[in-house]
C-alpha cells in the first residue's frame, strides 16, 4: 500500500480547508459591530413588525407605534405622564354645553408631500374615519356630529353629546391628520406632517425613518432612525450586546435583564404601560357566569408570587382595569387579597366545583409564562383546570375573542382607556353585561373633569367587586439602551413610540 | 439522449401543473375567509364583502385558479391580503436572501465534505480516518440552530468579531453583507457538510471495493490516482442525489437559521404569512418551493445523464 507512506497529503488537505475557513471568518472583520449606527443615526430593536403602514384598515399596535407622532401628527398629543398636550393645535376651547371644541391650528405646518396643513385637512381626516376606516377604533369617532373649517387655522368640531373621551381619542390613531392629496397609497407611502418620513422598508427586517427637510417644527436630533424587528428575544438581546442596535424598546423577556443590569455600558429603565394582563372570565356562559365562582378565582390567585414567577417580579399589581397613568387610578389590590381558604369556601358555595374550567391562552410570552402558574394556583384552591394554548393571533381570535368558546383566558389588553371596550360593550368576549356599570361610564364621559374622575373610579370599583375578571398585573415598559442615549420614553402610555425627543449625550 | 431529455421536460411540466392544482385546492378548502382574517374580527360584513370582491374571491374556483396560474406564469402574482403590496417583488427579495444563504451554505458544505469524505473512505481503517469519522458523526448530531447559537455566543457576543444577527442586501453595504453572512453560512454549511461527508464516505467506500478499481491499480496507478480517474465519477451519482435532496430541504428548512440570525428569507415569509393568514402569499411560497424541488430533481436527472454514460446509451 503505497499511500501509507504519504500520510501528510490528506492531513494537508484538511489543514488547508480549515485554514481557509478560519481566514474567511476572521477577514470579515476583527472589530465588527454589525450595523451599528453612526453619530446621527439610531437603531432601535422592537418585537412586532407592522404588516403595512395603513392603520386605517389594519388592526394592531405595531403601525401606530412606529408612525404616530413621528410620521403622522395629531391635533393633540399625549405626553409621558398621560396629559393631553398641543401638537398641530396650538390651543383649544370647549363650549359651555361641552359639545363643541374649537381648535386653533399652527400656521406653518406642511405635509411630507409638500401640501400645506389647514383646517380643511383636519376636517377631511376626522370625517374620513367614519367613511373609509375599517378597524374597530373607527367607532370612537361616532360621537362627532360635524367638523367645520372656520378658517385655514380654525376648526370647530361639534359632538352629538358631551364626551371627555373624544378629546383623549384624538391623541391616538383616530386623531392622526392626513393630507387631502396624500391618502392614495397609505399602505406603502404614508404622508404626514411629522418630522420623519419612511425612507426604506426591508420587509421582515427593518423600517428606516429619515428626518424630513423643511419640517415645520423643531428638528429632532437623529437624522435617521432604524426600527429593527426581532421575533426571538435572545436575538434581540444579542443585537444590543454586539452593538447592532442601540435601544431595546418594550423588552418582552424580563428574565434576561441581568445581562444588562450590572453592565456600565447600558441603562435599564422600567416604566408603566396601558397593558393590563387580564385573567379574563366568561361572564355570560359556563361556570364563570356564577359571581361566587368568579370571586373564588380572585381570592385564589397570589398575584405577587405570580408576577415574581412569570415576569421576573417586574410590573405593577393594580387589581383593576386602570393603569397608574390614568387620572382615576386607585389601587384596588386590597379588594380581593390572596386567601386560599376563602376561595375554597366560595367555590363550594357556588356549586361549580365539579366543572373543569377551560383556560385557553394565546401563544404570547406573558400568557404562556403565567398560564401554568394560574392553573396551579387555582388547582390548589380546589378548581379543576384544563390549559390549552391557542396560536396567536388567528386561532385565539376566532375561538376566544370571536366565538367566546372559553371559560378563562389570559391576555394583555394594551389599548389605552379600555374599560369601556372590554366590559361596557355588548357582544364583547368577556360577556360582562351590567347596566349600572354602563351608566357610570356614560356619566363619566359627559360630566366635568372632576365628575369624570369620580364616576370612573366608581365604575372600576364596581367591576372589581363583581369580579368581572382578575387583573394579574400591569406589564412594565422595559427599555434597555446604550448609556449615552437620552430622551427615551419611560412609559408606554400613548399609542406612539415618540422618537422626536431622543438624543445622544 | 435528446429523447430522454424531452421526456424528462414533459414529466417536469406535468408535475408542475399537478402540484399547482394541489396547492390551490389545499388552500381553497382551508377553513377561514382570507378577507375576514385580513380585516380583523370587528370589521363589518359589508367591508368583508367589498374586500372579497376586490381580491376576486367571489369568483368560481376555476376562474380563481386560472388567474392565479396566469399571475405566476407572467411573474405578476398580485397583491397581498395583509400588506396591501405587490407580492412579486417581495417574493423576489425573500428568494434572493434564501438563495444566498442556502447557496453559500451548500458550497461550504461541498468544500468541507468532498475532501473529508474521500479521505475518510480512503483511510477508513486508520486512526486519522476514524477521528474524522467521529467528528462528522458529531456534526450530523448537532442541529444547525444549536451550531448557530454556539457560534453567536463565541464569535459575536464573546469575541465581538462578527455581528450576532441581521441582514443587509449586498447592494446596500457589501462589507456588512459579508460579515452578516459568515455565521449563518458556517452553521448551515458545517452541519450539511457533516451529513454529506457521511454519504460521500460510503459512496467512495463502495467504489473502492469495485473490480475496475482493482484493475486500475493492477495497471500500476497509485490508489489516489486510480480513485480520481476511475472511481469518483461513479461515486458521484448517489452523492448528487443526496445533494439535491439537501438543497430542496434547505430552501424552507433554512427558516430555523433565518430565525436565529434574524434573516428575512423565504421560510420566514412563509411562517409569518401563515400566522397572519395571508393565504395568497402562503400559496405562492409553497408553489415556489414545489417548483424549486421539481426543478432541482429535473436538473439532477439531467446531471445523471452527463455523469453516467450508461444512461445516455439506454435509449439510443
Amino acid at each position: 500500500m503505497r499511500h501509507h507512506r504519504r500520510p501528510t497529503r490528506g492531513t494537508g488537505a484538511i489543514a488547508a480547508t480549515l485554514a481557509c475557513l478560519l481566514l474567511a471568518s476572521c477577514s470579515a472583520g476583527s472589530t465588527a459591530t454589525g450595523g451599528s449606527a453612526g453619530k446621527n443615526s439610531l437603531n432601535i430593536g422592537l418585537t412586532a413588525e407592522p404588516a403595512n403602514f395603513d392603520f386605517t384598515k389594519t388592526a394592531g399596535n405595531a403601525i401606530p407605534q412606529a408612525l404616530l407622532y413621528n410620521v403622522y401628527q395629531n391635533l393633540v398629543k399625549l405626553d409621558q405622564s398621560g396629559r393631553i398636550q398641543p401638537q398641530l393645535a396650538t390651543s383649544w376651547r370647549l363650549s359651555k354645553d361641552r359639545r363643541t371644541y374649537t381648535f386653533h391650528l399652527v400656521k406653518n405646518a406642511t405635509f411630507s408631500n409638500g401640501a400645506r396643513f389647514t383646517a380643511e385637512d383636519a376636517k377631511f381626516s376626522i370625517e374620513r374615519v367614519s367613511s373609509d376606516w375599517t378597524v374597530a377604533q373607527k367607532s370612537q369617532m361616532d360621537v362627532v356630529d360635524t367638523a367645520r373649517a372656520v378658517s385655514p387655522t380654525e376648526l370647530k368640531v361639534t359632538l352629538k353629546k358631551p364626551s371627555n373621551d373624544w378629546l383623549y381619542r384624538m391623541t391616538t390613531r383616530v386623531g392622526a391628520m392626513f393630507s387631502r392629496t396624500g391618502v392614495s397609497k397609505l399602505a406603502t407611502e404614508p404622508v404626514g406632517t411629522g418630522p420623519y418620513v419612511v425612507k426604506r422598508w426591508n420587509r421582515g427586517d427593518s423600517i428606516t425613518l429619515a428626518r424630513r427637510d423643511g419640517y415645520w417644527g423643531r428638528e429632532p436630533h437623529f437624522k435617521s432612525v432604524t426600527l429593527k424587528y426581532f421575533k426571538d428575544p435572545t436575538a434581540l438581546n444579542n443585537a444590543l450586546l454586539t452593538g447592532t442596535i442601540n435601544v431595546i424598546n418594550d423588552m418582552q423577556s424580563p428574565d434576561t435583564l441581568y445581562r444588562f443590569q450590572n453592565n456600565p455600558k447600558y441603562k435599564v429603565i422600567e416604566g408603566s404601560t396601558n397593558s393590563e394582563v387580564v385573567l379574563s372570565l366568561n361572564n355570560s356562559s359556563g361556570p364563570m357566569r356564577n359571581r361566587k365562582a368568579r370571586q373564588a378565582v380572585r381570592y385564589a390567585i397570589d398575584h405577587k408570587a405570580l408576577m415574581d414567577t412569570c415576569w421576573a417580579g417586574r410590573g405593577k399589581l393594580i387589581g383593576s382595569m386602570v393603569p397608574p397613568t390614568d387620572p382615576w387610578y386607585q389601587n384596588l389590590t386590597n379588594q380581593y387579597p390572596y386567601d386560599r381558604d376563602k376561595a375554597k369556601k366560595l367555590l363550594k358555595e357556588s356549586g361549580e366545583a365539579g366543572h373543569t374550567l377551560r383556560l385557553r391562552i394565546p401563544t404570547l410570552p406573558y400568557a404562556i409564562a403565567c398560564g401554568t402558574v394560574v392553573k396551579s394556583q387555582l388547582e390548589q384552591a380546589g378548581f379543576k383546570v384544563k390549559l390549552d394554548q391557542l396560536e396567536f393571533p388567528a386561532a385565539w381570535l376566532s375561538t376566544v375573542f370571536k366565538n367566546a368558546d372559553y371559560d378563562m383566558s389570559i391576555i394583555g389588553h394594551l389599548e389605552p382607556r379600555d374599560m369601556q371596550t372590554v366590559f361596557g360593550g355588548k357582544g364583547y368576549y368577556t360577556g360582562y353585561d351590567n347596566p349600572e356599570f354602563r351608566a357610570l361610564l356614560q356619566k363619566a364621559d359627559q360630566g366635568t373633569k372632576k365628575e369624570q374622575i369620580t364616576y370612573m373610579r366608581a365604575a372600576a370599583r364596581l367591576l372589581s367587586k363583581d369580579a368581572a375578571a382578575d387583573w394579574l398585573f400591569l406589564l412594565p415598559m422595559l427599555t434597555v439602551a446604550d448609556k449615552d442615549i437620552t430622551g427615551l420614553p419611560v412609559n408606554y402610555v400613548s399609542e406612539s413610540m415618540d422618537l422626536t425627543g431622543l438624543g445622544r449625550s | 439522449m435528446i429523447v430522454r431529455l424531452v421526456k424528462r421536460i414533459a414529466v417536469l411540466l406535468v408535475s408542475l401543473v399537478v402540484s399547482s392544482v394541489l396547492v390551490f385546492a389545499f388552500m381553497a378548502v382551508l377553513p377561514g375567509d382570507p378577507a375576514r382574517v385580513a380585516l380583523g374580527t370587528s370589521a363589518s360584513e359589508t367591508a368583508v364583502a367589498q374586500l372579497r370582491e376586490q381580491f376576486g374571491l367571489d369568483r368560481p374556483f376555476v376562474a380563481q385558479y386560472l388567474s392565479w396560474v396566469h399571475g405566476l406564469v407572467t411573474f405578476d402574482p398580485g397583491t397581498s391580503y395583509i400588506s396591501h403590496t405587490e407580492i412579486g417583488p417581495q417574493l423576489a427579495d425573500r428568494l434572493q436572501v434564501t438563495l444566498w444563504l442556502v447557496g453559500a451554505g451548500m458550497v461550504l458544505a461541498c468544500i468541507l465534505a468532498v475532501p473529508m469524505g474521500i479521505l475518510m473512505a480512503v483511510r477508513h481503517r486508520r486512526p486519522s480516518g476514524l477521528i474524522l469519522s467521529a467528528l462528522s458523526q458529531a456534526g450530523v448530531a448537532v442541529p444547525a440552530f444549536l451550531a448557530g447559537i454556539l457560534l453567536i455566543t463565541v464569535f459575536a457576543v464573546g469575541l465581538g468579531w462578527l455581528p450576532a444577527n441581521g441582514w443587509t442586501p449586498p447592494a446596500q453595504d457589501p462589507v456588512l453583507f459579508l460579515k452578516q453572512l459568515v455565521l449563518p453560512v458556517l452553521s448551515l454549511g458545517m452541519v450539511q457538510g457533516a451529513v454529506l461527508t457521511r454519504y460521500i464516505r460510503s459512496a467512495v467506500l463502495d467504489v473502492l471495493r469495485e473490480d475496475y478499481l482493482r484493475t486500475a491499480r493492477a495497471k500500476g496507478l497509485r490508489p489516489m490516482r486510480a480513485l480520481v480517474r476511475h472511481g469518483l465519477r461513479n461515486a458521484a451519482v448517489p452523492v448528487v442525489t443526496v445533494l439535491a435532496l439537501q438543497l430542496a430541504t434547505l430552501l424552507v428548512g433554512a427558516v430555523v437559521i433565518e430565525r436565529v440570525f434574524v434573516i428575512p428569507g423565504l421560510g420566514s415569509l412563509l411562517l409569518d404569512s401563515v400566522s397572519n393568514r395571508d393565504l395568497i402569499v402562503v400559496q405562492d411560497v409553497v408553489m415556489i418551493i414545489a417548483m424549486a424541488v421539481l426543478l432541482v430533481n429535473f436538473l439532477v436527472d439531467t446531471i445523471y445523464l452527463m455523469i453516467d454514460p450508461r444512461l445516455r446509451g439506454g435509449s439510443s
